[in-house]
């Protein structure tokens, strides 16, 4: 019969799981971590990462997490390829993870490093124009857009960084943000502010995408009620991000009005044996040098709660 | 280890691949884009899982044009269904092994 119980599941593959992988293969402990697609994470959805300390000249978000998922394996870290559907968390017995193929595994300690995905921004003509025009990725998507001008929604640190690498394709980008400053880190402000093809749309929204088999335009309000037209191929929306948090029993994880976990300073959720790191958290920063640091911090509470059921049992 | 199972198609044998009787799922991909990399594995399961029940083909956007202007694809990794030449389906963005077996066995 195929093994069904482990010490110890890591829930997603990215930065944070791909570190607590790393962290229990090294510890020796039974494990297994689940990815249901593309391992890697949201990383994976940008061209170029500056702020992941040891790489000088900064790396591609696929070769970091590919990098990182050698690493791991390099200790023999333990993964499959499968949905997590449900998770269930009894008061005693152990935790119960749902696959998609049916089957069922229980472990002692579970990490949840399940991460998020990107907002949409909740317009019409989104959904119609998905993959015609209407992109969250722009390392994937930008060279379709090759002297065409594009909007970007958003005014984060993702936004902007993301502008600026648009630029090297498109004739044009276009910021559309709802306020009347950024809030991306000052560096990536001034690069964005000091280049040419970007222009910046203060105090707006987009309201609509229009088009007829594709992205034409999009249309502007804005705060002051006024309403514009601005002819664009491409739309890319940066706007945020939602926990992938299905299957989870959010009460009992007392998660927050957004979905996001509450851990304290050693990834604890407040059920005993449960763990989560990255950006399901509930916590201010979503960077990848701390989603890698939860997900070792995790493993290390794992351990230290697997010690005290060998001692009570 | 990438699947021997996965066709690799051009724009050259494109209409006679997907004219086939059985389901012809088809990723359309490029070397640049890191979540369609990341993806190859997932397809590589996924053909694995189909093998001799439908045909998993993965087309380089970069090498062959033609096909994916005709569909309109300004995104990657999107990936069509397609039937006896029919195109039965589509979706865009990284999904969940389980998803994309899901989409396939609809058409079987
Ligand atoms: C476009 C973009 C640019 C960014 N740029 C930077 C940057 O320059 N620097 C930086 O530090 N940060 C950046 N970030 C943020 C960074 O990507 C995240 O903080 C980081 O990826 C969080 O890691 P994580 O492991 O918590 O979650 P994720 O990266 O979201 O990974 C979660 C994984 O879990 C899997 N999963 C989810 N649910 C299940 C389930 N039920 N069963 C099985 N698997 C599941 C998912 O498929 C996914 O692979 C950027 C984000 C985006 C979107």
């Amino acid at each position: 019969m195929a093994k069904t119980h482990y010490q110890l599941i890591i829930l997603g593959g990215g930065p944070a799981g791909l570190t607590a992988g790393l962290y229990a293969a090294r510890a020796r402990l039974d494990h297994l971590l689940i990815e249901k697609g593309a391992t890697g994470g949201q990383v994976l959805n940008t061209h170029w990462i500056d702020n992941y300390p040891g790489f000088p000249e900064g790396i591609s978000g696929f070769d970091l997490m590919e990098k990182m998922a050698a690493q791991a394996k390099r200790f023999e870290m333990n993964s499959i390829m499968n949905d997590a559907v449900k998770v269930e968390l009894p008061e005693k017995a152990a935790k119960i993870i749902h696959l998609d193929d049916g089957s069922r595994l229980t472990c002692d300690s579970l990490i949840i490093c399940t991460g998020a995905h990107a907002n949409n921004a909740g317009v019409p003509g989104e959904d119609r124009f998905l993959g015609k025009g209407v992109s969250y990725c722009g390392t994937c998507d930008g060279p379709f857009f090759r002297n065409l001008d594009v909007a970007v929604i958003g005014g984060g640190n993702t936004a902007v960084q993301e502008a600026e690498y648009l630029t090297k394709f498109a004739r044009k980008v276009i910021l559309i943000h709802r306020r009347d400053s950024l809030r991306a880190a000052k560096v990536v402000q001034e690069k964005a502010l000091a280049n040419p093809n970007i222009e910046f749309i203060w105090n707006s929204r987009v309201t609509a995408i229009c088009g007829d088999k594709e992205v034409e335009a999009v249309e502007v309000t804005a705060t002051d009620g006024q309403v514009s037209r601005r002819p664009v191929q491409g739309v890319f929306v940066f706007i945020g991000i939602t926990p992938n948090n299905a299957g989870l029993p959010l009460d009992r994880l007392r998660a927050d009005v957004g979905g996001f976990i509450p851990v304290d300073t050693e990834c604890r959720t407040c059920v005993p044996g449960v763990m989560a790191a990255g950006d399901i958290c509930a916590k201010k920063v979503r960077q990848i040098v701390n989603a890698c640091g939860e997900g070792a911090v995790a493993v290390l509470s794992a351990e230290s709660y697997l010690a005290t059921l060998e001692h009570t049992s | 280890m990438a699947s021997d199972k996965v066709k690799h198609i051009s724009d050259a044998d494109f209409a006679a691949v997907i004219s086939s009787a059985q389901p012809c799922l088809v990723d359309f991909w490029a070397p640049w884009c890191g979540p369609c990399k990341a993806l190859g594995p997932v397809i590589d399961e996924v053909a694995d899982h189909f093998a001799g029940k439908a045909v998993i083909a993965k087309m380089n956007v970069d090498d062959n044009p033609v096909t994916p202007g005709k569909f309109g694809i300004r995104a990657i990794p999107t990936m069509i269904l397609f039937k006896n030449g029919q195109l039965i389906n589509q979706i865009t963005g990284a999904t969940a092994k389980a998803q994309i077996i899901d989409l396939v066995n609809k058409a079987l």
